[in-house]
């Protein structure tokens, strides 16, 4: 039987020591000098390891005043559930984060002419043919005149994209890192939404590279974002909407981007 | 210098002579196509009209001819002919099931060429009365009046003219507007938070507005100063305004119906303002409050239940309990007339006081008697994505049930002539349901976002609907289409109002700016 154990089996038997209650009164009252002590007295790695302890402690400290300060407060019954107004039928609820403040939010950008070229990622790693482009070398001609290319990036190719002849195909694209959907985030309503891609707009490494719809970080790329529903001011359903990448696809396994608004 | 446009290029000569050359065909309708044997249904009863089947020639069958004949069949003389609108049963192509459509006005391509109607067969045409005068679908934006300072959230025209709307606001005011100039007339202030409800009394002689400060205060239209003092007694915010309707009023000493969050409704004495009644027995937010012209009050609620009161001792009549979830709306088929009272199409308004009661209430049995007997129904649109149909005076059990929404049902609407039932909801559709029997009719597809609130215009042959989309939409209630798409707000659109007169759409939304759209 361990040792605690016994001493439990101890305390059972036979209770507690007559001056426990005085003895844990009298350690806790001196704990704060116990700990000063130690502050000023410690040395070393000793030090060290006290006071990253003593540091963790203050923080859950603080966080406990804190949270004890948020109950205390007396809250003047809220007149209005929201700030912004609404009509009687939408009061009492949940509104879930609309992705109408989308098109409201890219109405007031677009006063600002400069906003226009502005972009999230303005600038990119260059990556050089050597790492974009795998020579193949399979077949006898083709190996030894060495003109095909794989493209060891992800890549966006059309739905009505069809192969060319192996004597023609200069670049080959591989299905394994082909990808049709990204995760779009609006940065004002910080909302994540796993849209179809339509087409790749502009690889900033090489006019080249857009037109084969190679997704580097930093490419603009336009989403389908239909079934958000957003409108034009002539009361159009928007469509197709511009994003840029902002993840190393070929890394991550997964599409990323950020609605430019 | 103006400038001088390019001479027409050389297709587009070609294109105008050839057209010019070849003459477009005539849909000729052969002389053998036989005759059509019609039976009328009255819509407003349901029962036939005439002695049996009517023997008409295909050439001859349009509407045109059929109302008429329908006419005759009646026994109006010219002076009171009414236009009517013609619908029949024609199986559907794609599903089994039949579908009612407008009686088109070439019925040999259109059905009977390709077989969907047969004239070996007896027709049963359904003929819905339409109103003698004609309601022009808005088509554009005749002004845009900024002043508000936030969300515009309920608006209503007046209900003696087009030319003056009430609109109450997220800036705590609310404003009445010349819609004729576009200007604004006065802005009525005194609110401590948003303006929730507007309504103006039937006579015209004042408006009540409730707010979320819990109180519901009364202002002159003409000075737009307040009446008295602000009425407090809610101790939450109020959602709902209703008066009672002019007719049954006792002469010069309106009442008014006010619904709260806190459960209740209470009836104010609009002079003394004071709380004559408190309607409690609610365990929810109450949503929605209509006083109908029977004697009844009706409020629809969170608690999933609407309540008929008596009117004159506050006791509770009837409680309608068949939804499942919160009940959002409520119409009344006499709605337009308790909202109009005596204010008709011409304009013409009575000079006494008895007179004008008179008119209100004969404009009253008008609308709501139907063969004979006087009924008012209720339609109370839901979240459980249902509505229910009531005749309240018959008892508590439903006259049918309307499903099909695939959302919460937010708005529903009766026509003016109490024929057609519009609801709109937040799965994008609005739909119209026969408002006699609950029958589904047809969907108006083409928002793309929540439709928040529709509006009949005054004829009935338009239907006006606002969305989250930023726009205004006007359907054909003949076709069942999109007859004008009305772009121009920039933000959601709250609240649309068609005026009593037909001359005017208003509306407002979340872009502060009140839109006031016509002919």
């Amino acid at each position: 039987m361990p040792q605690n154990e016994y001493m439990d089996r101890w305390r059972k038997l036979h209770g507690r020591r007559l001056d426990h209650e005085e003895r844990t009164r009298k350690k806790a009252a001196r704990e704060g000098h116990k700990a000063s002590e130690d502050a000023q007295k410690l040395t070393g790695l000793r030090a060290k390891l006290y006071q990253k302890k003593r540091h963790h402690e203050k923080i859950q400290m603080k966080k406990q005043i804190k949270a004890h300060e948020e109950r205390n407060v007396k809250s003047s019954a809220p007149n209005e559930p929201s700030t912004t107004p609404l009509p009687q039928y939408l009061l009492d609820r949940s509104n879930p984060t609309n992705a109408k403040a989308l098109s409201s939010a890219i109405k007031n950008k677009r006063a600002e002419k400069a906003a226009k070229f502005s972009v999230p990622l303005p600038k990119v790693r260059g990556i050089a043919e050597e790492e974009m482009f795998k020579v193949v070398k399979t077949g006898k001609k083709t190996a030894k005149k060495g003109w095909k290319r794989m493209i060891t990036k992800p890549t966006f190719v059309g739905p009505d994209f069809t192969r060319r002849p192996v004597k023609y195909e200069r670049f080959i694209r591989p299905m394994g890192l082909r990808y049709k959907k990204a995760h779009v985030t609006h940065p004002e309503l910080g909302v994540t939404v796993n849209l179809p891609i339509i087409s790749v707009k502009k690889n900033p490494q090489n006019p080249m590279y857009t037109q084969l719809g190679v997704l580097t970080k930093g490419t603009i790329i336009e989403v389908n974002v239909s079934d958000l529903g957003l409108v034009t001011a002539g009361g159009k359903v928007v469509w197709g909407r511009w994003a840029q990448i902002t993840n190393n696809c070929e890394n991550d396994g997964c599409v990323n981007a950020v609605l430019l608004v | 210098m103006s400038t001088v446009l390019p001479p027409p290029s050389k297709r587009q000569r070609t294109d105008a002579a050839e057209k010019a050359r070849v003459q477009q065909d005539l849909e000729e309708i052969p002389a053998d196509a036989g005759s059509l044997r019609l039976q009328f249904y009255d819509e407003t009863t349901g029962l036939p009209i005439g002695q049996g089947p009517v023997l008409v020639p295909v050439a001859d069958a349009t509407p045109k001819n059929l109302e008429l004949l329908v006419n005759a069949l009646l026994g109006h003389d010219s002076s009171e002919h009414i236009p009517y609108r013609f619908t029949l049963p024609v199986p559907d192509k794609k599903r089994t099931e039949i579908t009612t459509t407008a009686f088109p006005t070439n019925i040999y391509k259109t059905l009977i060429a390709p077989a969907l109607v047969s004239t070996e067969e007896v027709q049963n045409i359904s003929a819905a009365p339409q109103a003698v005068f004609r309601v022009q679908a808005v088509s554009r934006c005749a002004s845009t009046i900024p002043g508000h300072g936030e969300a515009i959230l309920a608006t209503q025209f007046s209900p003696r003219t087009s030319a003056r709307m009430v609109s109450g606001s997220g800036d705590n005011t609310a404003r009445i507007w010349d819609c004729d100039t576009g200007t604004p007339v006065h802005t009525l202030k005194g609110h401590t938070s948003w303006v929730l409800a507007v309504s103006w009394a039937p006579d015209e002689s004042k408006i009540a507005t409730g707010s979320m400060d819990n109180t519901v205060r009364l202002w002159d239209p003409k000075t737009g100063k307040q009446l008295g003092n602000p009425m407090k007694g809610h101790t939450k915010w109020v959602t709902s305004l209703a008066w009672e309707p002019y007719h049954s009023q006792k002469l010069g000493e309106p009442r008014l119906a006010s619904a709260s969050k806190d459960t209740t409704v209470r009836i104010w004495s609009a002079n003394q303002q004071t709380i004559e009644l408190v309607l409690s027995g609610h365990k929810g937010s109450i949503s929605c409050v209509k006083w109908g012209g029977t004697g009844f009050i009706y409020t629809g609620s969170h608690d999933k239940t609407v309540k008929v009161w008596n009117t004159d001792n506050g006791i509770l009549a009837h409680t309608l309990n068949s939804h499942a979830h919160w009940v959002n709306h409520l119409a009344l088929s006499t709605d337009f007339n308790i909202r109009t009272a005596f204010h008709d199409h011409t304009g013409k308004i009575p000079i006494s006081d008895d007179e004008k009661v008179k008119k209100a209430k004969e404009r009253f049995l008008k609308a709501a008697t139907i063969q004979g007997e006087v009924v008012e129904r209720l339609v109370s649109a839901s979240d459980d994505f249902t509505m229910y149909l009531w005749d309240p005076s018959k008892g508590t059990k439903p006259v049918a049930r309307l499903l099909g929404h695939q959302k919460q049902v937010n708005h529903v609407t009766f026509s003016p002539d109490g024929l057609l039932i519009a609801s709109s909801g937040f799965d994008n559709h609005t739909k119209i349901w026969n408002a006699r029997d609950g029958k589904f009719i047809n969907t108006l597809r083409g928002h793309v976002a929540p439709v928040y609130q529709c509006a009949f215009s005054p004829d009935s042959r338009l239907l006006v609907t606002g969305s989250k989309d930023t726009t205004l939409k006007v359907w054909d209630m003949r076709t069942l289409k999109l007859s004008v798409d009305l772009p121009g707000h920039k933000d959601e659109v709250y609240a649309v109002d068609w005026s009593p007169d037909g001359q005017k759409v208003g509306s407002g939304g979340k872009d502060k700016a009140v839109r006031i759209w016509r002919h």
